[in-house]
């Protein structure tokens, strides 16, 4: 599988990122290589196979569903670049 | 006396603090120095010299009111990737400028609750994705070893690059590290110290940033067996802020240590034996092979079979989860903002600007693998393949005891090599990565030398939750192989 210009513009507008543009053509070609190296997995035969989804076989643990913690607003928004009256403040969102 | 006390192990220096003949605010003002003297190497992002001393004070308290802890009053590092409380914690990114928790990590906790003293915050790759160090917003760490004869400076290894660096150089008594594919095993081999990897749910993930949360992983990184077993207990335990916690009770790993692994199985998987392997990583494993006979113990040849697709699964597994973990890096709970017209051209300005390029790999291959079209045949293909490598060694472990593969293909190598080629920077952890995905433990001792004089590393992999195992075999191995080198450069 091989990724152009295109698709690396296209992921990483999905994942949020701005990547220059003169980065593209060779973010390009090192996804391409690393996705050529990792083509070897269809060589093997997998049908019937469970994917993995819990390395430890565990249960997952269940609580009570009351509020057991929270309160300070300020606390959370204490790392924030910019926060105000207890919210997280970004540009307008709405017009 | 300042070196004295800084050439201590964990275990010696607790029974000197125990007799009374230092104090822990002596043992750490020892260590603050070190780790003054010893800034070249770039270990530490953050020093936290007066906390360490405010810490040591107390503990020295603690002592005289008969209250003393596991690690009573001994001076380590804290990766930082661990969220210390009103402390920098930066993930070795530029994403996180700034960034003080308000909160601690609950193997962070555990150890202050055991008495240990925080030296400072240690250097690492960049959201520890890296096996060099050299992907760090705050740059590279400086190995403290040298080739003989050759004095460019070397990789520790990564991505605990920093806490392997502080350890191997004396600056700190033990180190926190985390392992998602090999990050405390292999600098723990590259800097000639014990680096232990526990089983995956041993040590609360709480409160440590990020990376592969199915992988994801923390342990001690040491100067011996002994101390790693006396570190891991402190580390480790049940909690239920993180819900893969297992809630199972916390050995008590020293005692684990008999020295008598007569009778025992050890397994030598003959896929390690990859292509185009140093003959000196060759000759290393069988002298351990040999080590583990005299002492003995049975070699039992086994078969993993998926060996080999176990790094382009980890590359498909590992990414995928690092796109989703760090879609919190926005520009609005923590750290850096770039401005923009929009809440979306904020996002990109702030992720584009903050990350640095093995990170955006990452985040991007990520996406990629788990957009619509390529979700099955990328990451159900690879989480299946996840399945048959565990199978592999629950295959194995019901003949043998425990693994032995090497650490590392080879030794470390100069800053700035291997950079501009990913896919060879990630076969460093070839033989790392196989236990991550089934969440085994493993840990990496130091055994020997290259012929350029350089420290090189032995596995050994236990059974899920059987670290004591591990540890006693680990123990065995670490005696016969005599390691006593010293690096190039030790702080004073």
């Amino acid at each position: 599988m091989s990724v152009d210009k295109e698709t690396v513009a296209k992921i990483a507008r999905l994942a949020r990122v701005r990547v220059d543009e003169s980065h593209k053509e060779a973010l390009a070609k090192e996804l391409s290589n690393i996705l050529g190296w990792i083509e070897q997995l269809s060589e093997l035969d997998t049908d019937g196979v469970e994917p993995m989804t819990s390395v430890v076989s565990m249960t997952l643990p269940l609580r009570e569903d009351k509020v057991t913690d929270g309160g300070y607003p300020d606390k959370v928004t204490a790392n924030a670049p910019e926060a105000a009256h207890g919210f997280y403040a970004v540009p307008k969102v709405v017009e | 006396m300042m070196s004295d006390l800084t050439n201590l192990t964990i275990t010696e220096a607790r029974d000197l603090l125990a007799k009374g003949e230092a104090s822990s605010k002596e043992l750490t003002e020892a260590h603050i120095g070190a780790m003054e003297s010893a800034r070249s190497l770039n270990a530490f992002i953050t020093e936290t010299p007066e906390k360490a001393l405010a810490m040591a004070e107390a503990s020295d308290v603690r002592r005289k009111a008969g209250t003393a802890g596991l690690l009573e009053g001994l001076p380590i590092g804290m990766k930082d990737l661990f969220c210390t409380e009103g402390v920098l914690t930066t993930a070795a990114s530029h994403i996180l400028d700034g960034f003080h928790p308000t909160y601690e990590s609950t193997v962070s906790q555990n150890l202050w609750n055991a008495g240990a003293v925080m030296l400072g915050k240690t250097n690492l790759d960049e959201f520890a994705m890296g096996s060099s160090n050299m992907t760090s917003h705050y740059g590279g760490v400086e190995s403290p070893w040298r080739k003989a004869g050759d004095n460019r400076p070397l990789v520790p290894g990564g991505s605990s690059g920093g806490s392997a660096a502080a350890v191997a150089a004396r600056c700190a008594l033990g180190a926190t590290g985390t392992d998602t594919g090999g990050s405390i095993r292999q600098p723990a081999a590259f800097c000639g110290i014990v680096g232990m990897k526990p089983t995956y749910g041993r040590c609360s993930r709480w409160g440590i940033v990020a990376f592969a949360s199915s992988l994801d992983q923390a342990g001690p990184m040491t100067r011996t067996v002994r101390d790693s077993a006396s570190m891991l207990r402190a580390m480790a335990g049940y909690d239920a802020k993180d819900s893969t916690s297992v809630n199972a009770p916390v050995p008590d790993y020293e005692a684990a240590m008999t020295g008598n692994i007569k009778g025992m199985k050890i397994g030598i998987p003959k896929e390690y034996r990859v292509d185009g392997m140093p003959t000196e990583i060759d000759a290393l494993w069988l002298k351990g092979i040999k080590w583990l006979e005299e002492a003995g113990a049975e070699m039992v040849e086994i078969s993993l079979p998926h060996t080999r697709y176990a790094l382009p699964t980890y590359y498909i597994i590992a990414p995928a989860e690092a796109s989703s973990n760090l879609a919190r890096y926005d520009g609005v709970r923590y750290g850096l903002r770039e401005e923009g017209a929009t809440l979306d051209e904020m996002y990109e300005a702030t992720r584009g600007k903050g990350f640095g390029a093995e990170v955006l790999r990452r985040i991007l291959m990520g996406t990629y693998v788990l957009s619509a079209g390529y979700y099955d045949a990328y990451y159900n293909k690879a989480r299946k393949v996840r399945s048959l490598i565990a199978g592999d060694f629950a295959k194995a472990y019901q003949k043998v005891d425990a693994i032995l593969p090497p650490t590392a293909p080879s030794a470390a190598f100069g800053m700035g090599d291997k950079m501009d080629d990913p896919i060879a920077m990630y076969l460093l952890d070839v033989f790392t990565v196989p236990a991550s995905l089934a969440g085994l433990p493993g840990i990496s001792i130091p055994a020997g030398l290259s012929q350029d004089g350089l420290p090189l590393g032995l596995q050994l992999l236990g059974k899920a939750f059987d670290e004591e195992t591990v540890f006693k075999v680990a123990g065995v191995l670490e005696e016969a192989a005599g390691f006593d080198a010293k690096p190039a450069f030790l702080a004073a």
